[in-house]
């Protein structure tokens, strides 16, 4: 009996995966390149994160020293304390942006002093000392608060950047992978009459499509690995309860980037001709799909013509069942749009398919 | 005997065009064909409907008995193929290259190595098919049509694009592929190639086959005069070469002369004509 690895089929998985991991370029387009995107957004904004606020306490502040624990918790994810004894060289430090407020307790009241440079953090800044303040003067009183607020955090706009950018950027990943192999593929095979030399052997469509979309599902799925991988490690990303459902996703996601990837290699003459078409394709949609910035802040049409795009769709259930803790039927409206989508272009793609270039 | 490919009535139009022109053709089992023709007479689309590609405009084409189109999976195993082009996968090695092949068509892999060793390319297994040069490629790629060990071969322009030394160098590996009872048909525009390999010859052109019959009887058809050249340039046209060398001879002239009879390539200009076509 004939082993499995030595069939038709893994003898062109073989072949096209050897093609690829050998392409450095192709390699480089399709992870490391991405990745830069990726260690270059986590690094930029994570600085950028408002709740890191630089304060100095001058000499002794009871207010602040004598937190209760648990409030004492929140006041430290708030505000980076330093201590410091000369309060005008803390002043001078405030005034050349060193720091963002310098505390002093005068009798009983808190001194803070602050510029308006960062209208956040100085708005953060009064929020919290306020609050800060009212809370010791309720304690004093040694009634219970009557009214108690219950802070709730809702993940949507506010998710921390790396949440944000590794799905998106994930996204992009794939498309520009799944696209250009595609693309490439076919363009290559057809210009040395490979696809030809292989409709003489006795392999049947099925099985040559088949080991190409396997190869390529498998690279999604390593570049999927790698991402989470970099970006839990280095990064901190944390994935809520259905990110598996991504996996799915990922692979109708791939299949619809395979058909774009199709349809560049079917209208274009020469290799170079498919991979400039797919990236015409890809790059705009990226950026119009919300891989390298949210869309929120869009111009209202453009967020509506966002939603024919395939990546916006991959995106989106991406985002929602692995960052935004979403349950895993939210993975599944996204799928069927990729789905239909692959199915439409591959119709196009046959239709408009030569086995020649001549 | 059988035949392996006969040919009826084929012809082929693109749009106006009509590329092959009803073209008869009978290849006996063990038979090396060679077909012979200037660029655009038609060879490629000819092989290319036999080997089951092109879908015929009219007329039949049947391989081993079988029909060619549509394409049908039983015969694929008995056929090998090399296209004009050197049809590789991207950035393999000779060796996975010629295994991938063998896969396709369930040969084991120590098979495909021998073939890599028959044409002598051993020393380049592990050098990847972009680094072959011309000669290694076509040899390499007539290994991976012959993988399967093939009843028929087809082989379009092996030579076409390689320097005189590569072209010679595969003739040797050429001319041993139907001593096992093969049969191959193999297209080229060089008249030399054919003669020196071919059984049979079928002259192309305009989309017909003129003549197809051996290289010498071709020669002997045209009756062409005997050229013979002197040392000093002098050339003489007779048709009477004995009765002239001895004429030489007597002379003391024979020194440095050379005696030239038809050649394939004098039936071949007789045949499409000596102008130049851009």
């Amino acid at each position: 009996m004939k082993s499995l690895t030595q069939g038709p089929f893994w003898a062109l998985s073989r072949a096209i995966l050897w093609g690829f991991v050998r392409d450095r370029t192709a390699v480089f387009f399709a992870v490391v390149f991405p990745l830069m995107f990726l260690v270059l957004f986590g690094g930029l904004f994570s600085d950028q994160s408002v709740g890191e606020v630089d304060m100095i306490v001058v000499g002794d502040v009871t207010l602040i020293d004598d937190l209760p624990d648990d409030a004492d918790e929140s006041f430290d994810a708030t505000f980076d304390v330093t201590r410091s004894d000369d309060l005008d060289d803390a002043i001078a430090q405030v005034r050349k942006g060193d720091a963002d407020v310098a505390v002093e307790q005068q009798g009983e009241t808190l001194v803070a002093h602050y510029t308006q440079t960062d209208p956040a953090k100085a708005g953060i800044t009064a929020g919290a000392l306020q609050a800060l303040v009212d809370g010791t003067n309720l304690a004093a009183t040694g009634q219970p608060p009557t009214y108690s607020l219950d802070v709730q955090s809702v993940e949507d706009d506010s998710l921390d950047t790396i949440q944000y950018f590794t799905p998106g950027l994930l996204g992009w990943a794939v498309a520009m992978s799944a696209a250009f192999g595609a693309a490439a593929t076919l363009q290559g095979w057809r210009q040395t009459k490979l696809l030809r030399r292989l409709q003489l052997a006795p392999v049947s469509t099925r099985t040559v499509v088949g080991a190409r979309v396997s190869v390529t599902v498998a690279v999604a799925l390593v570049q999927m690995a790698i991402f989470l991988g970099i970006g839990s490690l280095f990064f901190g990303l944390t994935l809520t309860g259905a990110w598996w459902m991504a996996i799915p996703l990922l692979v109708v996601g791939t299949l619809c980037f395979m058909s774009l990837g199709l349809l560049a290699g079917a209208i274009t003459k020469t290799q170079e001709g498919a991979v400039n078409a797919a990236n015409f394709i890809v790059l705009p949609m990226a950026f119009l799909s919300g891989s390298f910035f949210p869309l929120d802040a869009a111009p209202q049409w453009l967020q509506v013509f966002s939603n024919v795009l395939p990546l916006k769709h991959l995106n989106e259930g991406m985002l929602d069942v692995m960052v935004r803790g979403e349950p895993w039927t939210a993975a599944l409206l996204p799928m069927l749009f990729l789905a239909i989508f692959a199915v439409v272009v591959t119709l196009i793609s046959a239709k408009l398919f030569r086995w020649e270039t001549t | 005997m059988t035949a392996a490919i006969e040919v009826a009535g084929l012809t082929k139009d693109y749009g106006d065009l009509r590329a092959v022109d009803g073209v008869d053709l009978a290849v006996d089992e063990g038979d090396f064909v060679g077909i012979l023709g200037p660029n655009g007479a038609g060879k490629t689309t000819l092989l290319e409907m036999i080997e089951g590609l092109r879908e015929p405009t009219g007329g039949s084409a049947a391989v081993l008995g079988l029909p060619a189109w549509p394409r049908n999976p039983a015969l694929l195993p008995r056929i090998g193929v090399q296209l004009q082009a050197s049809s590789f996968f991207e950035r393999l090695t000779a060796r996975e290259q010629i295994h991938t092949f063998a896969s396709l068509y369930g040969v084991a892999a120590s098979h495909a190595d021998e073939w890599l060793e028959r044409v002598g390319l051993v020393e380049k297994a592990d050098s990847r098919v972009e680094d072959l040069s011309g000669g290694q490629a076509q040899r390499l790629s007539i290994a991976c049509a012959l993988v399967h060990d093939p009843e028929v071969v087809f082989l379009d322009e092996p030579t076409s694009s390689l320097d005189p030394q590569a072209r010679r160098n595969l003739w040797d590996l050429l001319s041993g592929i139907n001593d096992s009872g093969r049969t191959v048909v193999l297209t080229t525009h060089y008249m030399d190639e054919a003669e020196a390999l071919a059984d049979r010859v079928a002259i192309m052109d305009h989309g017909r086959v003129l003549v197809h019959d051996t290289p010498a009887a071709l020669i002997h058809r045209l009756d062409a005069p005997t050229r013979i050249t002197l040392a000093d340039g002098e050339t003489i046209t007779t048709r009477e070469p004995a009765v002239e060398i001895a004429r030489l001879s007597e002379a003391n002239r024979l020194d440095g002369v050379r005696v030239q009879t038809g050649t394939l390539e004098d039936v071949f200009l007789d045949l499409t004509g000596r102008e130049y076509r851009a």
